[in-house]
């Protein structure tokens, strides 16, 4: 190596053919600024190349003062620049107001929000972009660069101190007693088992155990379906025209989140004769349906059986159910089977009826648990 | 020019190049590509004639896959029943008339005036039933509510149409279109007669002050700034966590490596 970087550096100043990132193998002077500066730049190189110095000499390389001097005013600018910008931060805080009650009339509190994050992240983002721009060039330019060589020693101690420390460990448990008395330390050890043991009980009372509530929702004989939404209830009447697909809530928790994790439900009307009603059991997929639907209305738990996202994607010309997550496509038309994806059951249907004013009702709750399996669910 | 001509034999310069390369075609695409803008319908106004001139124009150009009756083939689906809201949305979309079966029709340039697809609708209508198209009043958000509209088109439209309204994919090479260039009135043509796989919204189920409310939603979205200046297709997490790991890890490597790299002019001044 060494050979070949004295025939380059003979030959006088070649093209840097580094790629960024990769520290050249010597650090020889061949730039243009370094052959400006100092005259006598290519000797110095030749002396001072890596493979001579390492090991026993340190080499320290330090940027000409008036360059230095540069840089000094540059790392100032951007002190001042992050300190302009930190104060700008303090004032978008104070200054741009986000409370609904503090916002003026008129003023949107989506707006407000949007205006205040910009400045707030700009800002900071400015100002610690500008400390730490730097902080770097401090390190790079004004700091001596200084190549150090730290010899590498054996881990392992020597024989003389190992054995030191075997006969002191020795000692001190012949000291203890610990290995004498064995009614001590097994009383000690049972008397940590408790401790060890706390953790699991711990754990066990994190949260209520589920009990039963993965196997029922919040829909019960009678209870009408309401348009998700606008919360009108439908007749079938409402709900004539084939091809017609809405997502429903149940009466009365319209607006509740947790009932509607398992409770939501997407309602479809097919053509005359294009519903399949199965009338089997079809494996441990299906079970039988026959009374279950109004007028070809069909009502399917919106929550997918993989991992439980909402299946909402309804193609009214395959009657396909498509949840957007993991693409698990389910055929309406047939008992929502899985026709595609990772899901492993069909989506469990809602019994339907109409109430005596004529409104869709369900019949009962889901005769099976809604979204993903899980252990005990058989 | 010297400053320049200092700097481009730099390594960094080769990255700059590219960057600036990559930067320079994206605006180009982005502006060649940027959506038209479509007629606004005026109100129809059926008359005999009107049908009779339809029904020649449908004779002329539809009659080969729909049947010289509109009754059907093999081909194509009955338009008896589909009605005027139907055509109107299917051609001025540019749907119809196709160009070639496929999975799903895609949007063309529109190649009818505004007056000749009402007159085929106003045949289409004839042949029976249907939703008529709607008329500006009914496809007006003045006073909607946009809140109700969001809710709405939350549950029903975004996971097709994305909560954006940029569009989506569907199965077998189906997709749903973006919302960015549809008109109000298409918008309320497709949830009243559920073209290709879209399923219907009948007004049983979606009232139409309901459906003004949707609308007004969408045309909201159309309007509302992208926060940090660029939509990113308006997709969602995914491209925007995309842009953020391969920009944003980019940008940090590229400084991690100028960090680490060796001083370009370093000038030994003595040893230790």
């Amino acid at each position: 190596m060494s050979d070949m970087d004295e025939t380059e550096g003979s030959e006088g100043p070649v093209a840097p053919r580094r790629v960024i990132g990769t520290p050249p193998p010597t650090p020889r002077l061949l730039g243009s600024t370094a052959v400006a500066e100092g005259g006598d730049g290519g000797e110095v190189s030749d002396e001072t190349s890596r493979g001579e110095h390492i090991g026993d000499e340190t080499t320290v390389y330090t940027v000409p003062e008036q360059r230095a001097k540069r840089v000094e005013k540059i790392i100032a600018g951007c002190f001042t620049f992050a300190f302009i910008a930190g104060c700008g931060f303090i004032a978008a805080y104070v200054g741009l107001e986000v409370g609904p009650n503090r916002l003026g009339r008129g003023d949107s509190a989506v707006d407000a929000a949007l205006r205040s994050n910009l400045a707030l992240g700009l800002s900071l983002a400015i100002t610690l972009l500008a400390l730490g721009l730097g902080a770097l060039l401090w390190v790079r330019y004004l700091m001596p660069d200084v190549e150090v060589v730290e010899e590498r020693h054996e881990l392992r101690s020597e024989p003389k101190d190992r054995q030191a420390f075997e006969e002191y460990f020795k000692e001190g448990a012949s000291n203890s007693q610990f290995v004498k008395r064995p009614l001590v330390r097994r009383t000690l050890m049972l008397g940590t088992l408790p401790l060890l043991a706390a953790p699991v009980l711990l754990l066990r009372d994190l949260g209520p155990l589920p009990g039963t509530s993965l196997r029922h929702t919040v829909w019960s004989p009678g209870r009408r379906l309401l348009v998700d939404g606008t919360n009108q209830p439908l007749t079938p009447a409402d709900f004539s025209v084939p091809g017609t697909q809405i997502a429903i809530v149940p009466e009365g928790y319209e607006d509740d989140a947790d009932a509607l994790t398992k409770a939501a439900v997407t309602l479809i009307k097919f053509r005359p004769g294009e519903l399949d009603v199965p009338t089997t059991m079809n494996g441990s997929t299906l079970v039988g349906t026959m009374n279950w639907t109004v007028d070809n209305i069909v009502a399917y738990s919106r929550i997918c059986t993989h991992v439980g996202c909402p299946v909402g994607l309804y193609e009214q010309t395959t009657h396909h159910l498509l949840c957007p997550c993991h693409q698990s496509t389910f055929d309406a038309a047939h008992g929502a089977n899985v026709i595609f994806g990772p899901a492993a059951r069909a989506l469990p249907q809602l019994p339907l009826t109409t109430d005596a004013q004529g409104y869709l009702v369900a019949k009962s709750d889901f005769t099976q648990p809604v979204g993903p399996s899980f252990w005990e669910r058989g | 020019m010297s400053w320049f001509n200092a700097r481009r034999r730099r390594p960094v310069a080769g990255y700059a190049a590219l960057l600036l390369g990559l930067v320079v075609v994206g605006l180009v695409y982005g502006a060649f590509t940027r959506p038209g803008g479509t007629a606004q319908a005026s109100s129809p106004a059926p008359s005999q004639s009107d049908i009779n001139t339809g029904k020649d124009l449908f004779d002329a150009t539809c009659s080969s896959c729909h049947g010289l009756d509109a009754q059907g083939t093999t081909q194509a689906p009955s338009l008896v029943g589909a009605g005027a809201a139907a055509v109107d949305f299917q051609m001025s979309t540019g749907r119809m008339p196709a160009k070639e079966v496929g999975a799903q029709e895609d949007q063309k340039p529109v190649t009818f005036s505004a007056q000749q697809i009402y007159e085929i609708a106003d045949y289409v209508a004839s042949l029976g039933g249907g939703p008529a198209i709607p008329d500006a009043q009914q496809v007006s958000t003045a006073g909607a509510n946009t809140a109700l509209g969001e809710e709405l088109f939350s549950a029903n439209c975004a996971q097709c149409h994305g909560f954006a309204g940029a569009g989506g994919a569907l199965t077998y090479g189906k997709f749903a279109p973006p919302l960015t260039g549809a008109t109000p009135t298409q918008v309320y043509e497709a949830m009243l007669t559920g073209p290709e796989a879209m399923p219907v919204f009948s007004d049983g189920a979606v009232s139409p002050s309901a459906k003004r409310d949707i609308i007004a939603y969408i045309e909201d979205t159309k309007v509302e700034p992208n926060p940090g200046g660029f939509s990113l297709g308006r997709t969602g997490p995914v491209t925007e966590g995309l842009v953020i790991f391969l920009g944003g890890m980019g940008f940090l490597v590229i400084i991690a490596l100028w960090i680490t790299a060796k001083r370009r002019d370093p000038r030994p001044t003595g040893t230790e």
